[in-house]
């Protein structure tokens, strides 16, 4: 409630103020309205400089011809040309193209390996806890250390991939100097290491699923398959809708593991976008070009992350309702 | 309808132990109730002839067929859980008919099985909703319309009643009495309340830590509770206990304690006459006192409180360091702080041994 300060005395106004703040509390209902918008200015500010400045520096990068000699107000302004040239070219196009047929397929290979993992290991056994710690290890490691050690393993003559087939007397696997098996390659390395991200997610979501609903289901008279399919995958929906989402936009943004494996070969068989990205920033040193690529990838995630706000809005709106109606009609 | 046995049937979990030996013989097409506190072992009995928890050990029979080693979809039996255990991205249509549509039943049959069982339950109108749309009352009608769909011989009932409000589960107590009559199955029921068990089952079994304290009908437990232990769970306000001995004097056999002597009835004097000066717990129901002294022996009892609950009161007096329950008319009100002359009839006192509780 706001004070009337005009009738406090003087002398217990200078005992908690300085003349500045006395001033400021001349208009504490302003000073109310203010208070939670003052909290949150040092948020603000990291925020905008930390986010929106480097945001807002792309953005206007990508309307500029800029070579990376020049400062950035030498630059020549030239509109959209750099967003309608991107669409004409083809190893753009290729590159957009890699990008997103790698993230569907290890998504989707992702999903069905860590849901099915889950499944598996959601049962009381000992050394479990061991097991699921183990499991998830790959994903502790940085990104670059994956890169290599796949490319050892890789190596056409002393990878153990190939060391092996010979032993077994079988022809060596050019894993990382064919187009389609260097493809292949990457994305059993991705899958290597993400796949455990899906997988405790989805554990977490199988064991805070309602014991009793299980329970009911197996008294109906469902196997263990048909709990899997009719009621253990249905309630884990949300869960494994949002992790999917998650994952998607975290594979559209892939770069070390693919630029230790294979630097974007052979040929343009495995550059996706953020490894063109940096391409054309360092090597062919078209910064605005390479601006405005990272803004569609910007847009294309964007719109990932749209889809997914809107079905948390959706799930929310939709579990109101549902509350509202139970209220409606008690018995 | 199978004869259901429970032989020497345990269960651990680890090394703890839930549940000793049990034996247990459930009549067909009786309503059981298996009533105690909680943790005294009646879920878990009820679960594992569900077939959700395993056996440590003894064997579970439905007409002499052991069974323990079939899963709960093999044993022909349909069960209502505490929480509903709805499927909640199903409609309740499609929760009722789930065990049906695994049945590979026609669509047809479905249809009217469900509409019949709905219509029975007055949830017709609510078959296209979904769990979270549907009050706590509802949902419990739901639960029992899946269970009743399936057409199983036996029932299991897990405290089914105990997450609605007050109101709703005595209208709900009433709903399953009269289901009681009119379908003719086993009935296994689960309930740590004892009115809901006095009013639903034909036979009750109390249990206490794992251990069965006695088995009857309602009526047997309330007039001959086996010991202390039933005597005090059954009945409510609860029966009020005494520390008294056993005094003989002539002809005449009473229990003396601080504040009282009774005489017991004659039927007893057989029974306690070797016992003279035996320390006992002696129990009297809070409905026995009145204030009416013909053929009663009296006891004063000062009033500390009387908690008014419409056509009668509960009083709380003392008798010495005693607390002790009367049931009161409260047609004739009396005020706290007095003490007041009460009557007992012999025939209304239970006499119990002190040490192992069991009556005398």
């Amino acid at each position: 409630m706001p004070v009337r300060l005009d009738r406090c005395p003087a002398s217990s106004l200078q005992a908690v103020a300085s003349p500045e703040q006395t001033r400021a509390l001349m208009k504490p209902a302003l000073a109310n309205r203010l208070t939670p918008y003052m909290f949150l200015a040092p948020a603000g500010a990291v925020l905008v400089v930390a986010l929106l400045y480097p945001i807002g520096y792309m953005v206007y990068a990508s309307f500029l011809d800029w070579n990376p000699s020049q400062r950035i107000g030498e630059a020549e302004f030239i509109g959209l040309r750099n967003y309608v040239n991107l669409l004409g070219d083809d190893s753009f196009r290729e590159s957009l193209w890699v990008t997103l047929k790698f993230s569907a397929i290890v998504v989707s290979l992702e999903m069905v390996i860590g849901v099915g993992l889950a499944l598996l290991l959601d049962r009381n056994i000992r050394g479990m806890s061991v097991l699921r710690t183990l499991f998830i290890l790959p994903m502790m490691i940085a990104p670059i250390v994956v890169g290599l050690m796949w490319r050892y393993m890789y190596h056409p003559t002393v990878g153990i991939f190939n060391r092996t087939l010979k032993n077994l007397g079988l022809e060596p696997i050019p894993w990382l100097s064919d187009g389609s098996w260097a493809f292949a390659s990457v994305i059993i390395a991705d899958i290597w290491q993400w796949t455990p991200f899906i997988f405790i997610l989805s554990l977490a979501a199988l064991q805070s699923l309602p014991q009793s609903a299980i329970e009911a289901a197996r008294i109906d008279g469902a196997n263990g398959w048909q709990q899997i399919v009719y009621i253990k995958l249905p309630l884990m929906m949300p869960v494994l809708v949002v992790t999917c989402l998650l994952r998607l936009i975290d594979a559209f943004k892939v770069l070390e593991v693919i630029l230790v494996l294979t630097n974007g070969g052979p040929g343009l068989s495995t550059e996706i976008l953020s490894l063109r990205i940096s391409r054309t920033a360092s090597e062919f040193r078209e910064l605005g070009e390479a601006a405005a690529m990272s803004n569609y990838l910007l847009l294309l995630l964007l719109l990932l992350t749209l889809a997914m706000f809107f079905y948390n809005k959706l799930a929310e709106a939709r579990a109101m309702r549902l509350r509202a109606a139970a209220e409606v009609d008690e018995i | 309808m199978p004869h259901i046995r429970f032989a020497g049937v345990e269960k651990s979990y680890g090394a703890v132990r839930v549940l000793p030996p049990l034996d247990l013989e459930l009549e067909d097409g009786e309503f059981t109730v298996l009533v105690g506190p909680s943790g005294c072992g009646k879920s878990t009995t009820l679960r594992m002839l569900a077939g959700l928890e395993s056996l440590s050990g003894g064997e579970i029979y439905f007409d002499d067929r052991p069974i323990s080693g079939l899963e709960p979809k093999d044993r022909d039996l349909a069960m209502v859980f505490q929480d509903y255990a709805l499927y909640p991205h199903m409609n309740i249509a499609r929760n009722m008919s789930f065990a049906l549509r695994l049945q590979r039943n026609s669509k047809a049959e479905i249809e009217e099985k469900v509409g019949r069982v709905a219509k029975m339950l007055n949830i017709a109108h609510l078959l296209d909703r979904k769990p979270a749309e549907l009050s706590g009352g509802q949902r419990q009608r739901v639960a029992m319309g899946r269970a009743l769909v399936r057409n199983s011989s036996t029932f299991l009932f897990d405290e089914p009643l105990s997450n609605l409000d007050a109101k709703l589960r005595a209208k709900m107590r009433t709903e399953l009495a009269e289901m009681r009559d009119t379908l003719d199955k086993n009935m296994v029921y689960v309930t740590h309340d004892q009115i809901e068990a006095m009013t639903l089952g034909d036979r009750i079994v109390v249990m206490s830590e794992g251990v069965i304290q006695q088995q009857g009908s309602p009526e047997e437990l309330f007039k001959t509770p086996a010991n202390r232990f039933v005597a005090g769970f059954i009945g409510s306000p609860t029966m009020n206990f005494l520390e008294a001995e056993l005094t003989a004097a002539g002809d005449v056999l009473s229990v003396q304690g601080d504040g009282f002597t009774l005489p017991l009835a004659d039927a007893l004097k057989a029974r306690l006459s070797g016992h003279a000066s035996k320390a006992v717990t002696i129990g009297i129901r809070p409905s026995a006192f009145s204030t009416e002294l013909t053929n009663a022996a009296p006891i004063d009892l000062h009033l500390a409180v009387s908690e008014y609950l419409g056509a009668h009161s509960v009083l709380v007096t003392r008798c010495g360091d005693a607390e002790i329950l009367v049931e009161h008319d409260s047609a004739s009100p009396m005020k706290a702080g007095v003490t007041m002359t009460f009557g007992v009839k012999p025939e209304d006192i239970m006499v119990f041994d002190k040490e192992t509780g069991l009556t005398l």
